[in-house]
This record gives structure tokens, sequence and C-alpha cells, in this order.
């Protein structure tokens, strides 16, 4: 179930913009006229009629992004993100659709707990988020939530994001009994064994800094194990921020052998490696960890030929105290929905690593399939879920130019190109500016 | 009003000169840099010779050392090195200081600033805690050890030790042996001795051999009786402390003494052996060795006075200590 704030429909004809959708197999400079929300004319010349116009010349029409992997922190941490704040963030980032891990204090992992979230998206989310409830009770690995009930009262999904699910028999009930929810299973792959402390991928540059390595196979022998139970199974699942190389070919190979797999990676992940680590910056520690260049060719490639279906910011704020810590003290996470398209547009696809098409795919029908939800689309008929780019602005990375509540960016002090300028989720203008 | 008051803090500011100078890893100095410290390291050697062993050069001048972790060599060598050269000194502990209370090492580090030191010496369990000293003060840092990380003035006291006891660092063979995971100590040393055209050799069972650590320029063995090729066999203390219960790098002490242990059976007579302290005799280094005329382990403790002095002369005087522009990034 995906929840927001009531509200009118807009009216709105954008005039001018190239519309590409991918899905729909248009890329042309067309007008798009919306009425009270819902796409219902594309053309040439349409006439305003009243309607709010927008000159969308110069720039790029397209289905706004799909996010399934935010951490909104709430409820618990409101200091650091709340749903408000989040969706404000989201709207800013180009998406029409989020949904917010489980891994908040209180874990959602009850009905209640579940309840009160969707009451609060009701009344603070300003771009439609479904929650994903937790797979095991408290997260910890234990015994399986309701998850009957929890879907029945709108869980998302499932997901003990943070934590893998350490034994292999909880984790094959929770496929098995996850069926009958009809569900999305998502899971963090992570032998807890192999990455004990680790603070960064495993490899010469952990070698030099001294810090604790987080092996790739610490990753990918869970991949496997959670890829075996779900062919087993014959159950779909979702593998959340794959990061190495290892976990890509074991996905490639289950796939090929027919098992519904999907996975999402990372905007940092596809952009960065553990090369910089060197700054011991805590805005580029996080879970998994930035791994080698072989890995991110990996995970481009993947992105690319659709083994990878789609892209998750993992956005994860951190009160700014808790990061002005050294390297080997700081949580993990980084923000990241405010700047995900335009990190990928700007290191992916102008050095012409990933065509322009892939990443907007990826982004948001990509998602939204993995997890069941309608894809976003400009078709005559279809909700007006729309983000209007302006590839050629370039702007700087600040802290203070987020509307998250948490600045813990990556991409601090980076000049990004491709700027999100209009936002409209489900009908409505989200964001502009 | 507030204009104002900026107006007057900015009057008594100097113009913005070159950036302050660390001294944060081995990584962040050149070969010149390496020599100039060890010159100045030597002239300075020669002053304490004299019976007058005060220096007014840093008279005026104010040193903080910060140790959040037991040390005993490396705090008192920089009170001592400061010291010598007519610096004030303040020397803080974790312990007992406002840390217990809870106070973060920013919150520190701005206290201390505001005594407006001209450096600041920290020792710190956590790697990457200097970064964060070099981002809120404005006192050059000196790194003495940040977890298993670096420990840069140990490795250029090391290069000190064995140009005066061998007369160069250039061509030798060293052979680290021991837990080099754990060793911020070792990768230092890596860096310094391959930086100055020493060949390394690392030596120890395979879980306490970081992986990787080839890309470094050095070389890796498993097997103890590599050592014999050494010209200097640097000794690593197995650091319990930082073997958490079940992890299992080694099976046990006594197996570990058994096989990688240094005795004299497995030294060739003349072989200079080295220790950074403090030393578990009897696990990785047998008594013998360590009490035998070739430990150089005593000689360290006395470098460590003069490269820490020369340290401090060289950041607050001229010499180009710098850190490097940090690699932001990496892509495509």
């Amino acid at each position: 179930m995906l929840t927001c704030r009531d509200g009118k429909r807009d009216d709105l004809v954008i005039r001018g913009a190239r519309v590409l959708d991918p899905g729909e197999g248009i890329d042309g400079v067309l007008d798009v006229r919306v009425d009270a929300g819902v796409v219902s004319q594309l053309g040439t010349g349409i006439p305003a009629n009243g309607h709010r116009v927008v000159d969308g010349s110069g720039l790029l029409l397209a289905p706004a992004f799909v996010d399934p992997h935010v951490h909104l922190r709430t409820p618990g941490r409101e200091d650091e993100e709340t749903i408000e704040s989040g969706t404000h963030a989201a709207a800013a980032g180009g998406f029409c659709v989020l949904l917010a891990m489980p891994n908040t204090e209180p874990v959602v992992d009850s009905a209640a707990v579940l309840g009160a979230l969707l009451d609060s998206a009701r009344a603070e989310a300003v771009v439609p988020v479904g929650f994903l409830a937790a797979i095991t009770k408290g997260q910890r690995g234990a015994e399986l939530t309701e998850m009957g009930e929890l879907a029945d009262r709108g869980a998302a999904g499932f997901s003990d994001d943070g934590v893998p699910v350490g034994s292999a028999g909880l984790m094959r009930r929770a496929i098995q009994y996850g069926a009958v929810t009809g569900l999305a299973v998502a899971v963090h792959c992570e032998e807890s064994s192999l990455s004990s402390d680790g603070q960064m991928h495993e490899g010469a540059v952990s070698a030099e800094l001294g810090l604790t390595g987080y092996p790739s196979i610490a990753e990918s022998l869970m991949v496997a194990r959670d890829l075996a139970i779900a062919a087993y199974e014959s159950r779909p699942i979702h593998l959340l921020h794959l990061s190495a190389r290892e976990s890509v070919e074991a996905l490639r190979r289950a796939r090929a052998d027919g098992v519904e797999a999907t996975a999402e990676v990372t905007p940092h992940h596809l952009c960065l490696t553990d090369a910089s680590i060197r700054s011991l910056d805590p805005n580029l520690k996080m879970n998994p960890p930035l791994r080698s260049a072989d890995d991110r060719a990996a995970l481009i490639e993947a992105l690319r030929d659709g083994t990878i279906s789609a892209i998750a910011s993992d956005h994860a704020p951190h009160a700014r105290h808790e990061k002005e810590v050294p390297f080997e003290a700081a949580p993990c996470g980084v923000t990241g929905l405010e700047t995900a398209f335009s990190s990928l547009y700007t290191h992916l696809v102008e050095p012409g690593l990933v065509p322009l098409e892939t990443l907007l795919e990826r982004m948001s029908a990509g998602p939204a399939h993995a997890f069941g939800l309608d894809r976003p689309c400009i078709e005559v008929g279809a909700p007006a879920n729309l983000v209007l780019l302006d590839l050629a602005a370039a702007r700087r990375v600040e802290e203070h130019g987020f509307r998250s509540r948490s600045a813990n960016s990556w991409l601090l002090g980076e000049t990004l190109r491709g700027a999100v300028r209009m936002t409209v989720a489900a009908g409505r203008v989200a964001f502009e500016e | 009003m507030a204009n104002s008051i900026k107006l007057v803090r900015d009057d008594l500011r100097p113009p913005a000169g070159p950036p302050r100078r660390h001294l944060i890893s081995i990584a962040d100095l050149s070969r010149k840099d390496v020599e100039r410290l060890l010159a100045t390291a030597r002239s300075l050697a020669r002053s304490l010779e004299r019976e007058m062993k005060k220096l007014p050069t840093l008279r005026g001048r104010t040193v903080v050392n910060l140790f959040y972790e037991s040390s005993t060599r490396t705090s008192s060598s920089f009170e001592l090195a400061a010291k010598r050269l007519s610096a004030d000194v303040m020397s803080i502990k974790a312990a007992g200081s406002a840390v217990d209370k809870g106070e973060s090492l920013k919150d520190t580090a701005l206290t201390l600033a505001a005594y407006d030191p001209d450096v600041i010496v920290i020792r710190h369990p956590h790697i990457g805690a200097p970064r964060l000293i070099v981002g809120c003060t404005d006192a050059h840092v000196v790194n003495a050890g940040d977890g298993k990380h670096q420990h840069p003035t140990q490795a250029l006291l090391d290069l000190y030790t064995i140009q005066q006891e061998l007369g160069r660092v250039e061509g030798l063979h060293v052979a680290i042996v021991g837990d080099v995971l754990h060793s911020r100590v070792a990768r230092s040393n890596v860096q310094a001795l391959t930086l100055m055209g020493a060949r390394v050799t690392l030596v120890g069972p395979p879980p306490l051999i970081p992986r990787g650590i080839e890309a470094m320029g050095c070389e890796v063995s498993h097997d103890i009786d590599t050592i014999k090729a050494a010209d200097v066999v640097y000794v690593l203390r197995m650091q319990r402390e930082r073997m958490q219960e079940g992890a299992a790098f080694v099976p046990s002490l006594r197996e570990y003494t058994a096989r990688w242990g240094i005795t004299p059976e497995r030294l060739r007579p003349g072989q200079k052996v080295m220790h950074p302290g403090p030393m578990n005799r009897g696990v990785e280094i047998d008594p013998r060795v360590a009490d035998a005329e070739e430990a150089l382990i005593v000689d360290q403790v006395r470098s460590g006075l003069v490269v820490r002095m020369a340290v401090l002369y060289d950041l607050l005087t001229h010499g180009p200590v710098e850190v490097k522009a940090a690699v932001a990034e990496e892509v495509a």
C-alpha cells in the first residue's frame, strides 16, 4: 500500500519538453496535458484551456523515479529524518514513490507500529510512500513477524534490511510463508561471521589503511544461500544493495536458471570505489562497503544488461554529530535521495557507461516491478508521475542545500550535472524550482 | 555590531598563508622530507651531547599531547622532546579528563584549540581521529598512532636507528615479523622503508598478514626461515589486546611462539633485531634475543626523542611536511 497526503490533483500543460518514456517507446518533443492528476493528452500545440502551463523547452520529461530503499528514521530518530522531510527530499530527487525500511526504533514488526506510520504518512507525505515490515521480530533473526496481519494492514513488502537473517532455516520459512502475502521479500545479504566488524572492502586499500576488511564473500555467500532457497521454493526474491562481482555473477546464473530474482544497486556503489576511503571521510562509510574497481565494473555491466534491474538510493540519514567522529567510529550510511539521478547522470551517462534510457528505466520501471508496483508511465489515462529534468544544469552539492534533515552525503563539494526542475507525483506537483 | 567584531577578528589574523602542515601518515612524506627530518634529528642529537640540553628554539610555542590510549614511550618522548626545545607542554590523558564524561573528540579538540596550541599530538584508538582534529583546529597535528592505521614517528625513529647502526637504509633487507594485521607500526614502516629504498618482507601466520598488502611494495612469506636472509629483523608485538575473543587468528600464543617466535636459533649471527615495544618476552621474542647485543630496542627509544624533536622543529619552522590532498574520489 502506498500512502500520501490527500489533496487536489493538478491541471497542467507541460510544453515543448523532450518526452522520453523507454517503456512506452516514446522519445520526441511533445506537449503533455494533465487533467486532475491524470495524463490526458500527448501531442503538439496543446492549448492551455485554463491549465497551468509549464515551459519544458530544453528540458527532458520522463516517468518519475521509484526508490525501493529509503530510511525515513521514523519512528525513533525524527532528528535525522521524518516522513515529511524525507518525502520532500524524494520529491526534490524526482521520485514519485519511495519505500521505507523497517529498521526504526521501534522496528516496524507489528500492525500497530505500521498503522501509526501509515497514519503519519497520510498527514505528512508529499510523495506516496510504502512501508516495508520486518521479516523477523525486532529484526533479531529469531521469530517471524506476523506477515499476514502486516500485509493486511498495508505493508509494502518485507525486509530485515541492515542485518541479515542469519539462520538459513528461518529464511526459508520467511520465503515459504511470505508467499501467502503476495508481497516481495527483500534480503540484506551479509554473512556476519565474515564481515564481523568490517569497516571497508577487504583488499589492497584496507591492507594499507589498517581498516578491518569486509570481504566480498561476506555478501556473495549469503546471496548464493538466498538464491538457492528461492530456487528451491520457486519463489521470487529481491536482493538489496549488491556491491560485489561474485554476487552479480551468482544472480546472473540464478536468473538464467529461471529463478525470479531481482536486485538493486546504489548510486554510490556505481560511482565510487574503495580507493576513495583513503580520505577517511566518514561520509564514505556504508554497509555494504564501497568495493574495488572490478566490482564497480561488474555492477555497471549488470545494470546495463538488466541483471540488476533497480537503482536504490539506500538513503540513510545520520545526525551531523554522529558522523563528525573518526572514520572507524562512524555509523554506516549516506544520504542519496536528492542526488541519485544527478550523480548517475554525471558519472555513468555522460562518460558513456550507461545509456540515459537505461538509467531512466532502472530508476523507475525496474524498482516498481521488483515490488509489484504500477510502473510510472507517460500514457493517456495513467496517473501523472513525471519528472522534468534539466540535463545541462550543473550544481555544486552543498551541506546546506538539502531538504533532508541530514547532510551526510558522499557528494559534498562535488559539482553534478542533471537537475530536477519539477516532480509530479500521483498527479500533484510535489517539487519545483 | 556582529559585523564590526568580525572585522576586528580578521584584522588580528595574519593574512592567509600556506595550509597548515601536519604529520598524519608516512604516505604524506616524500623521500626528501624524510631525509631532511633525519638530518635535523642528527644535528639535534649532537646538541643533546652538551651539558646544557635545552634549546631555545620553540620558546613560547605550545604543544598539546592528547592521548586516548595508554602509552609510555611515545607520550614521554613527545613530552620530553617539546621540553628540550623549550616549548610549553600540556599532556592530557583521556582517563580522568572530560572524555570520561562522554565528551566527543571534536569537543575536546575545540576546547584545546581555544588555547591556540601550535601543535596537537594525538594518539587515538580509532583510525581517522587525526583527520578530525585537522578539521577542527588551527594547530599542526602529529599522529602518534591512530588505531591500526599509522604511527609515523615510530617509523621515522626506526629509520633513524637503522641509519645510525647500519650506516644506511637503501638496499637493506628488513623482515617484519608477526601480527601485521593489527599493526600501525608495520604499515608505517613498510611505507617508510620502501620509500627509502629498502626491501621489506612481511613474515607471519596467514591470518595476520592482510590480504592485498603486497600492493604496498613489500613481499610476503609465511615461513619463519625467510628471516635469515634479512639484514634487520623487526619483531612486532603480538597485539593480544586487539585479538577479540574467538577471532582465532592463531590457534594459541603457544603455537605462535613455537612457529614464529624470534629465537637465537632462528637468527643468523650479526643480524640486527628491532621491536617497537612494549615486548611480550617469551611470546614474539625470546629474552635471549631481546637482551643480546644485536638488539637495537633501547637505541630505538633513544632515537625516539631526537626524531620527535625533529618533527616538532620541522613543523614549526620550515620543512614542508605536507598532507597530500586526499583522493576524494575515483570515478571512471
